[in-house]
């Protein structure tokens, strides 16, 4: 009985579905279609790298400061994390197609090892914005601190410049949101001082822009971490399967499958990572 | 003539093989998920057309006919987000495309049985969160939800529909893939990609654009929720946001998407034209390439949405100018159909009335995208009627003209039944009439200056004899619906049975018995011209045509 | 319980990228990220460094294209899915930045405009 159609097999092989001529057929057509949705996965992602595009093009300066919120040690050990769980998932694939079945095992198990890596870090990360308020959108907050120390270590730019005169304090102008009432700059969280704005709309401008830098970042990387999870979901279903014997050299489908999809989660950090903590 | 019974059809068919509810909202049989999304999607054709109804009733009177403002707000917003998302954009693919492609193409069913399945349920549950979103709170955005009003607006309808219009992107996406492996992975021997039927290219070029499209819709959606519930302020000057970089996101996937409307269309009017005048199709390769320069060409051009937006005058030229190119591969299937039919032995049955409607509204609405794609013109025709009667011509008149036309032209295959010819004729000829009466009237209207989405028109009443002129046809129209409607449904219990090629065409779906065995063919079919209809005959005894002796 | 290692019984359904070919890849991988991370310590200039990222950036998704994701012994038609989805991005990118810079200058000068109007 194909378990897919509910039809007898009469001289099926059994994984071969019913509308299929060869398991070759089958296979390249799972193959096709993975790539076909992949393709969805970069088109969804591309959404967000064009509005990285706009608000970097358009503000770079405001990125060259956001950036050094982040933590550039954190994001190439992430980075690192993820190529090697992307090794992992191919040599998973090796193994089943020869028939190793506990090397599939391990690898898999390396991976999900590694994603949760991958997860654990970004958790500390978005911890660390969480606690000095360095969030999204409407939500963007800074903390000020007394002592640098206080914060993760980060590169301080040699090119800080001091403090410019403290005008009147100026109330923010009225709008919705919340927006911080102008104050002398002063060195942020990284030690760094913000190129000085004089005038409270000035300040407005920038204290807005530095919010969008932080919307496209939780944006990007967010999505990215619901793909990661739920990549992680696709492994240990896999892993269960493997556990399961299901796999073998003759049907090892969802393996490779899965496996592409780790890959495009890698990919998309593989962008994400030079453009949002390697900014010089 | 008296036509004598045809022999009853095969004992099994994909119909009565497998009975109980089970065996169909758990079925994997293309035809089966086919039916439902046809009764699913003229359902919702049904719900979007009432609240089209009630909007042109409120337009009869300058003033008040008996809603406020805010609810006509409502229905037009509602109005176009079912006709768009529900009905025009999975209508020919999910209810047509589904259950034809497989079997024109010698197949047992789409390369992914399951994922067909999912594609209908997501359908649905689509469609529940729109009607949940009318329960909700419902939403005056319009159907293009655009910021900022759409992020910051209290409206609780708002949410469902972000979400309902997300699932349905994926539904899109899920078909179109489907299609893509089937055409490349699953053609019989000897049918190359130069002998698949004009239906199957239009639905390949179609599936690419839903594959490279929609998803840019999903991230606009999910960017719009974030706006709305966590305040990422994108879109949001008070935050340095940009609400125009929302209309860049929108545009890009929702031109497209009208090649995904009018693609299948297309399609399908190759197939009929070519049938019933008996003559090959007249420049069949064209006809192929210009599918696909229309899918591709179609990205190119999101800009002309937006002349009046803010974007620059450098895009603005640009894309008024690549807007131009993209009239040139639809002018060359219109000129191929119209050499099909010269010479041809036209049979003017309902399929074919409808197909040659399409020609013509298609033309006018063609050419009235190039008024409102030239820059200059647009700055006057902008968010009037003009806008308003131009989408209808091509998403109504063309599209879903072409989908009852197919449904008129597949009837007999799908169900086994014949439909009566003179209540067809009848209705066809009220839609036809009454849809004119409607948009045209509009396009007068519009480029004198009448506003779109107007609740009333009080201070100028100049334009009231054509808003009446308006709201009767599309009466008319609607009477002619539920005509098809009662006809067809009766052809279903009592109709005559039909043969297994009551047109005479040639393409592989018309050599199973009509309805179809549920594996379509046990045995991969014997290829060869879809368009040659020199084997045929028709064969009086089973009111249906044959292949002739010794071919 | 190991089953012995024997070659994939079934060479339509994915001939297996050699091991010494994927481990070979990681290596550039994690060569290539150290690079990456290297190069912003020197100073090329904004738009340079952006530049020099991004490329290193595109020869490590190549390699994980052509190799993990077993592209280079594929049929070609699946690079070209990729390559459409690439295009596509870049095309909806470069026209959106195109516009976007373009008004910038709109924009401004709409708020000189407004910070200079003396209040009614």
């Amino acid at each position: 009985m194909n378990a897919q159609t509910g039809q007898p097999n009469h001289g099926h092989p059994p994984h071969l579905a019913h509308h299929f001529h060869t398991p070759g057929q089958q296979f390249q057509s799972a193959v096709f279609g993975m790539w076909l949705f992949l393709a969805t996965e970069i088109l969804l992602f591309g959404g967000l790298f064009c509005a990285y595009a706009v608000y970097r093009g358009n503000h770079p300066e405001v990125f060259v400061h956001a950036h050094h919120y982040l933590d550039r040690n954190l994001g190439a050990i992430n980075t690192i994390i993820l190529l090697i769980s992307s090794f992992t998932m191919a040599a998973a694939v090796w193994a089943v197609q020869h028939g190793r079945q506990r090397m599939l095992v391990g690898m898999l198990v390396a991976t999900l090892v590694c994603a949760g890596g991958f997860i654990g870090i970004k958790a500390v990360e978005y911890q660390h914005k969480w606690q000095h308020g360095l969030l999204w959108g409407k939500y963007y907050q800074p903390q000020q601190h007394d002592s640098p120390a206080t914060t993760p270590a980060e590169e301080v730019p040699a090119s800080a410049e001091p403090a410019a005169e403290v005008p009147a304090a100026a109330p923010a102008p009225t709008d919705d949101g919340p927006h911080e009432t102008f104050r002398a700059p002063s060195p942020g969280p990284t030690g760094l001082v913000p190129p000085g704005p004089t005038t409270p709309e000035e300040h407005v401008q920038e204290a807005q822009n530095v919010r969008m830098f932080f919307s496209v970042y939780f944006g990007m990387t967010g999505l990215h971490g619901l793909h990661v999870i739920a990549g992680m979901i696709a492994i240990a279903w896999v892993l269960v399967g493997a556990l399961q014997g299901r796999f073998s050299p003759a049907y090892f489908t969802p393996v490779p499958m899965v496996g592409l999809y780790w890959h495009v989660v890698d990919l998309i950090w593989i962008y994400l990572f030079p453009l949002f903590y390697l900014i010089h | 003539m008296t036509t004598l019974n045809p022999p009853p059809p095969a004992a099994v068919d994909y119909l009565n093989h497998r009975s109980g509810l089970r065996g169909w909202l758990l079925t994997l049989d293309h035809k089966r998920i086919g039916v439902m999304y046809l009764a699913s999607i003229l359902g919702a054709f049904l719900l979007g057309g009432i609240f089209g109804l009630l909007i042109r009733t409120e337009l009869f009177k300058s003033t008040k006919v008996f809603i406020e403002a805010d609810t006509y707000n409502q229905f037009f917003t509602l109005h176009g987000v079912i006709m768009t998302f529900l009905v025009i954009i999975p209508g020919i693919p999910g209810a047509l495309g589904n259950f034809v492609l497989p079997i024109m193409l010698g197949a047992k069913d789409l390369a992914f049985p399951r994922l067909n399945l999912a594609s209908y349920y997501l359908w649905v549950a689509g469609a529940l969160l729109a009607v949940l979103a009318i329960v909700m709170g419902s939403l005056d955005t319009g159907w293009t939800l655009y910021a900022p009003y759409s992020t910051t607006t209290g409206m609780g309808g708002v949410v469902p529909v972000l979400l309902g219009a997300f699932l349905l992107g994926f539904s899109s996406i899920f078909t179109g893939l489907n299609f893509i492996v089937t055409i490349h992975k699953m053609r019989p021997p000897g049918m190359t990609w130069f002998r698949l039927p004009l239906f199957l290219w239009a639905l390949y070029a179609t599936s690419v654009i839903q594959i490279l499209a929609t998803p840019v819709l999903g991230i606009t959606l999910l960017l719009l929720i974030a706006e709305r519930s966590l305040g990422f302020g994108i879109f949001d000057p008070n935050l340095g946001g940009d609400p125009v970089l929302y209309q860049h996101f929108f545009w890009f996937y929702s031109h497209p998407a009208v090649y995904i409307m009018i693609l299948p269309a297309m399609g399908i009017v190759s197939e009929i034209i070519s049938a019933l005048s008996r003559k090959h199709i007249f420049g069949y390769h064209f006809i192929a390439f210009s599918s696909i320069a229309i899918a591709l060409f179609g990205f190119f051009v999101w800009g002309h949405h937006m002349f009046v937006s803010g974007q620059s005058t450098l895009l603005t030229t640009i894309f008024s100018l690549l807007t131009y190119g993209v009239s040139i591969p639809s002018a060359v299937k219109v000129f191929n159909w119209l050499a099909t039919l010269r010479g041809g032995s036209i049979s003017l049955r309902t399929p074919m009335l409808y197909a040659l409607s399409f020609i013509f509204i298609f033309a006018i609405g063609g050419l009235t995208g190039l008024f409102l794609g030239a820059m200059a013109t647009n700055m006057h025709l902008h968010d009037t009627y003009f806008v308003v009667a131009h989408f209808h011509y091509v998403m109504m008149g063309s599209t879903l003209v072409a989908m009852i036309g197919g449904i008129h032209y597949w009837w007999p295959k799908m169900f086994g039944r014949l439909y009566s010819e003179l209540w067809s004729t009848i209705a066809w000829a009220l839609v036809f009439i009454g849809f004119n009466v409607t948009f045209f009237p509009q396009f007068v209207m519009g480029s004198r200056g009448m506003p779109r989405r107007y609740w009333s028109y009080v201070n100028l009443e100049e334009y009231t004899w054509m808003h009446q002129l308006s709201t009767i046809g599309s009466y008319v129209m609607a009477v002619g619906f539920v005509i098809t409607a009662i006809y067809l449904v009766h052809s279903i219990v009592a109709g005559r049975r039909a043969p297994a090629n009551p047109w005479g065409a040639a393409t592989l779906e018309w050599r199973c018995a009509s309805p179809p065995p549920p594996h379509n063919f046990d045995e991969p079919p014997t290829v060869g011209d879809p368009y040659d209809f020199r084997d045929l005959r028709y064969d009086p005894a089973r009111a249906g045509y044959v292949p002739a002796a010794g071919s | 319980m190991t089953t012995p290692a024997k070659p994939h019984a079934h060479a339509e359904i994915g001939h297996p990228v050699p091991m010494k070919v994927l481990a070979g890849t990681l290596a550039a991988l994690l060569l290539l990220t150290v690079i990456t991370v290297g190069a912003t310590w020197v100073d090329f200039g904004a738009v340079a460094n952006l530049w020099i990222a991004l490329i290193i950036a595109t020869i490590k998704a190549i390699l994980v294209a052509l190799f993990f994701m077993h592209l280079a012994y594929d049929r070609p038609f699946n690079a070209v899915v990729l390559a459409a989805a690439l295009f596509f991005v870049l095309l909806f990118v470069c026209f959106t930045l195109m516009d976007t810079r373009a008004y910038q200058d709109d924009i401004s000068a709409h708020r000189t405009a407004e910070t200079t109007r003396s209040p009614p």
